[in-house]
């Protein structure tokens, strides 16, 4: 299958520090791939160049075989992108910037009403629709941010730790969402909560120290834990990611 | 081009949500009424114009319009929201056209919400009400050209208080340049071309000679040129401060 998402031999540096050296991705139609890594290694930081936001210091990102960093403008119309932290304007109402958003995309009038209303109905927006956003408790927030990134239905989807900071319930909201998303989209994930990993993802890459240590279903990986133990995503992930870092330590 | 009126929309009104709009513009006001009738000598001068407003109103620009472009970038920064914006489908350009745009379009609020004076002139006496039209006509192109200036030292950091002081001093050397007194001391600081440089890009003497009843093609195209400029400045700093 084509993939929707490619990310070609992304580096990017900040001052001497190596933030991310050299990721490759293909993110298919239909796929949910999940980005994980300790804190640092550099997940956002690879978000954020393959959402258009940061110019990589060498290596291409393709949205539906459209260069990023060549026609940012065409390639951007098939991103749906939830940054770190879902930053919102405080002084709206959810209506408000979600209308904002769909204007920017060129949506008006009927289009756009069908657009805001079925963002509401997956993201279930519906009883803080008038609300101002500074005002909206955490769970609302993400959402209002997921509703952001999905109400045009983009091509690929982008999102930087959907889930943190949200309760049981929301959570699940939210991996139904992105499951549901997965029809149509090609979706990559970070996240540090590694128990949502093997219903959400389909496909798990593995990064530190800004590069790929490992990728595979989340079966595959959790087989990769330490020799004798039972097979398990965490303890796998501890084990990959603090042999990367031992490992650059070494060859420093 | 749906993508650039949603932002000014959206812009506009974001200075509505708080305050502190009203707030500029009631000052802004009330400042221009203090000129107009005290410090300028309105009614001893026993002429029914708004001379007085004319010569004040580039200095009250000097503060009213960095304190318009300072949240412009800034605030974007400060939040994050500039990832939002920034990956939406739209040009750098065309963001910039659009914030600048909407300061402008609230500058022209600000320069219309004093009517009052243009009333009490029109009141007392029989201004030329053509003088009068193009004495606002020029505040508020020099208040656009002070704005873009602003908007591209708005995106520099992420600091409103530092992008005011920053706009401020800016604006400051384009709107005085040509006066003795800043003459002198950049003549000091900066090689002779340089401050005869600034010097013919000052915009005092264009505002002077519009407020004052002519109006020449020079001065349009100082307006939109230098406009022009510290777009395509704000342009290459955001371009800049993305790969930085
Ligand atoms: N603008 C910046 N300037 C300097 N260093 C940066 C900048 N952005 C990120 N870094 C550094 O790059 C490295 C990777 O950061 P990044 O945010 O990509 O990590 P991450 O994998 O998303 O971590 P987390 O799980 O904590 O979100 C970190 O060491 C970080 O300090
Ligand atoms: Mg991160």
């Amino acid at each position: 299958m084509e993939a929707l998402l490619r990310l070609e031999n992304l580096h990017r540096r900040f001052g001497a520090m190596r933030a991310v050296n050299g990721i490759s991705l293909d993110v298919p139609r239909g796929q949910v791939l999940g980005f994980l890594g300790p804190n640092g290694a550099g997940k956002s930081t690879t978000m954020k160049m393959a959402a258009g936001f940061l110019p990589p210091d060498e290596g291409r990102v393709l949205l539906a075989g459209i260069d990023m960093w060549r026609s940012p403008v065409a390639a951007k119309r098939h991103l749906g992108y939830l940054p770190e932290g879902a930053p919102l304007h405080d002084e709206m109402t959810v209506r408000g910037f979600l209308a904002f958003c769909g204007r920017v995309r060129g949506l008006s009038g009927a289009a756009l009403r069908q657009a805001l209303e079925r963002a509401a109905q997956r993201t279930q927006l519906a009883p803080v629709w008038g609300q101002r956003i500074g005002t909206l408790s955490k769970g609302y927030r993400r959402r209002m941010g997921l509703a952001q990134a999905i109400m045009h239905e983009p091509d690929v989807l982008i999102l930087d730790e959907p889930t943190d900071g949200l309760d049981p319930n929301q959570k699940q909201v939210v991996r139904e969402l992105i499951r549901d998303m997965a029809k149509k989209s090609a979706i990559i994930v970070s996240t540090h909560i590694l128990e949502e990993v093997p219903a959400v993802c389909d496909r798990v890459v593995i990064i530190a120290r800004g590069r790929i240590v490992a990728q595979g279903t989340a079966e595959e990986i959790a087989a990769q834990a330490p020799q004798g133990g039972e097979p398990s995503l965490e303890l796998a992930f501890r084990h990959l990611t603090g042999a990367a870092a031992n490992g650059g330590r070494a060859a420093a | 081009m749906s993508a650039l009126a949603a932002i000014v929309r959206r812009e506009l009104a974001a200075y509505f949500a708080t305050p502190i709009a009203y707030v500029f513009i009631a000052v802004f006001v009330a400042l221009a009424g203090v000129f107009t009738f005290q410090v300028g000598n309105f009614f001893n001068r026993g002429m029914a114009d708004l001379m007085p407003l004319f010569l004040y109103l580039p200095w009250l620009l000097l503060v009213l319009a960095p304190a318009v472009a300072m949240r412009l970038w800034a605030e974007e920064r400060a939040r994050g929201t500039i990832e939002l914006l920034l990956t939406l489908p739209l040009a750098t350009w065309q963001a910039v056209v659009a914030k600048w745009l909407a300061g402008w379009l609230f500058l022209g609020i600000g320069l219309m919400a004093t009517w009052g004076l243009w009333i009490t002139v029109n009141w007392l006496g029989e201004p030329d009400n053509g003088v009068i039209a193009l004495g606002y006509l020029a505040a508020w192109m020099t208040g656009g050209v002070l704005l873009a200036a602003g908007a591209a030292a708005s995106a520099l950091t992420r600091n409103q208080v530092i992008a005011f002081v920053l706009a401020a001093a800016i604006c400051f050397v384009l709107m005085s340049a040509a006066t003795p007194l800043v003459q002198e001391a950049l003549g000091a600081l900066l090689p002779a071309w340089l401050a005869e440089a600034l010097a013919a890009a000052s915009a005092l003497s264009h505002f002077s000679s519009v407020a004052q009843g002519v109006i020449s093609a020079a001065d349009v195209l100082y307006w939109v040129s230098m406009t022009a400029f510290w777009l395509f400045v704000n342009v290459l700093v955001v371009e800049w401060k993305k790969a930085a």
